[in-house]
């Protein structure tokens, strides 16, 4: 029998409470806020209480899926994101950059935010980006 | 030898016969309840910060009906352990406890009146380190005391305000283990909605608290609204001690005072 916690960050919002998750013979069984850091300081919301109940959720998706018609079709990721750029790239050159819109979140890094605006400003050309704190 | 070394040392001979010992483990993460098995570095066995250790106890033998574990315990947790053994939430034929005393400043810190395991009644057990004498009663119930009919009512207004209805105070509870709670129950608690129903989410909770708190501050401590919550389950021991002659956590042979049937999980794994 093997039973252990692994440290990590909750995924739900920009606090990013770090959180032990409880491992039996590797399952996943709980989880546990951390005490010692100083962000959490041992307590966290009921996102964080129940960060890992998806895991295992039948309703989980496991690969992406492309909507034809009435239908949703798995894909693999390389046709998931081709289908995106390909229709962002019809959309613009049909209605104009301004007709889209980028929303980025609290949960990703600077870093990944700066690079979402860069791909609306520099690729797609707008200015419309917006954080889902003010959606 | 220190507290920390002997606790180590009687680890190191029960794993010997046993399938593991769970207790914190530190490590450059940080330090958390684990499972230790022969051969593992118990230079990382550490005993703080506490967390509640025996719902991880009642997880392995509810997991596996043969598994012999141990557990480094200090007061808290054994008076825990005591009331999830009358509610076959643990099996004590399977459970060796390595009981720590706390320090007098340790107590202090949890308000912990009884801070040395009793280990008398378990039919494996050994207690490292001198007992301390314990802290007094919670300032705060004194304070609550004195307050009148309605200045409790407002106290708990203000207080219970604050919930953000996390249910950290009950998922960190050693024993809230029940398979179904009142509190996930729409009857009582209607779901996405903040704040909970006053005074109704706190009250549940406390009414069956009566009989089963042992003191162990962990709700306290998890509480994100700094919600003292320990004053609510202070006033239940108190009644139940005055008026049923019942200390959770206490002594091993008597049975709990109240027949209260909440869905209490057989001897099973539970997952949250
Ligand atoms: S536990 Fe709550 S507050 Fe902390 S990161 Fe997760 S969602 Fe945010
Ligand atoms: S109600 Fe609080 S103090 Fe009482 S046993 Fe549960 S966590 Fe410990
Ligand atoms: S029903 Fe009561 S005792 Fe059981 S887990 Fe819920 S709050 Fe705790
Ligand atoms: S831990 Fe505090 S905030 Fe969370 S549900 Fe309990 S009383 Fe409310």
């Amino acid at each position: 029998m093997e039973y252990q916690n692994i440290l990590t960050t909750c995924i739900y919002c920009g606090c990013g409470c770090p959180l032990y998750v409880q491992i039996l013979d590797g399952e996943i069984v709980g989880v546990l806020p951390s005490k010692e850091h100083p962000i959490s300081r041992g307590q966290l919301c009921i996102k964080g209480w129940n960060a890992t109940a998806f895991v295992y959720h039948s309703d989980r998706l496991k690969t992406p899926l492309i909507r034809r018609g009435d239908s949703l079709e798995e894909a693999t990721w390389a046709q998931a994101l081709g289908l995106v750029a390909q229709r962002l790239a019809t959309i613009r050159d049909e209605s104009g950059p301004d007709s889209i819109g980028f929303l980025t979140s609290a949960k990703c890094t600077n870093e990944e935010n700066y690079l979402l605006q860069k791909l609306a400003r520099a690729v797609i050309k707008t200015n419309n980006v917006d954080h889902c704190a003010r959606l | 030898m220190s507290v920390i070394e002997q606790v180590r040392a009687h680890v190191k001979e029960r794993l010997q016969q046993l399938d593991g010992v769970v207790a914190l483990r530190q490590t450059v993460e940080g330090t958390a309840p684990f499972l230790f098995r022969e051969g593992d570095n118990l230079d990382q066995l550490a005993l703080e910060p506490q967390y509640p250790l025996a719902p991880v106890v009642s997880l392995l033998h509810k997991r596996d009906p043969a598994v012999r574990i141990g557990v480094v315990a200090r007061g808290g947790d054994v008076r825990a352990l005591v009331e999830m053994a009358k509610r076959e939430q643990v099996d004590p034929e399977r459970l060796h406890i390595i009981g720590v005393a706390c320090t007098d400043d340790e107590a202090q810190d949890c308000r912990c009146s009884d801070p040395a395991p009793s280990i008398d009644a378990w039919p494996h057990a050994v207690l490292v380190g001198t007992p301390a004498q314990g802290a007094g009663p919670n300032p705060l119930v004194a304070e609550y005391d004195k307050m009148s009919l309605e200045e409790r009512r407002e106290f708990w207004e203000r207080q219970f305000s604050k919930c953000i209805k996390c249910y950290g105070c009950r998922n960190i509870c050693p024993v809230c283990f029940c398979e179904s709670c009142a509190l996930e129950d729409p009857l009582w608690v209607e779901k996405g909605v903040l704040g909970p129903p006053f005074p109704m989410f706190h009250l549940i909770k406390a009414m069956h608290m009566a009989g089963r708190c042992v003191a162990c501050r962990q709700c306290e401590l998890a509480c994100p609204a700094h919600i003292p919550l320990t004053v609510l389950y202070d006033l239940m021991r108190r009644d139940v001690e005055a008026l049923l002659g019942y200390v959770p956590g206490e002594d091993l042979g008597m049975g709990p005072p109240l027949s209260l049937t909440l869905e209490e999980a057989p001897l099973r794994a539970k997952v949250r």
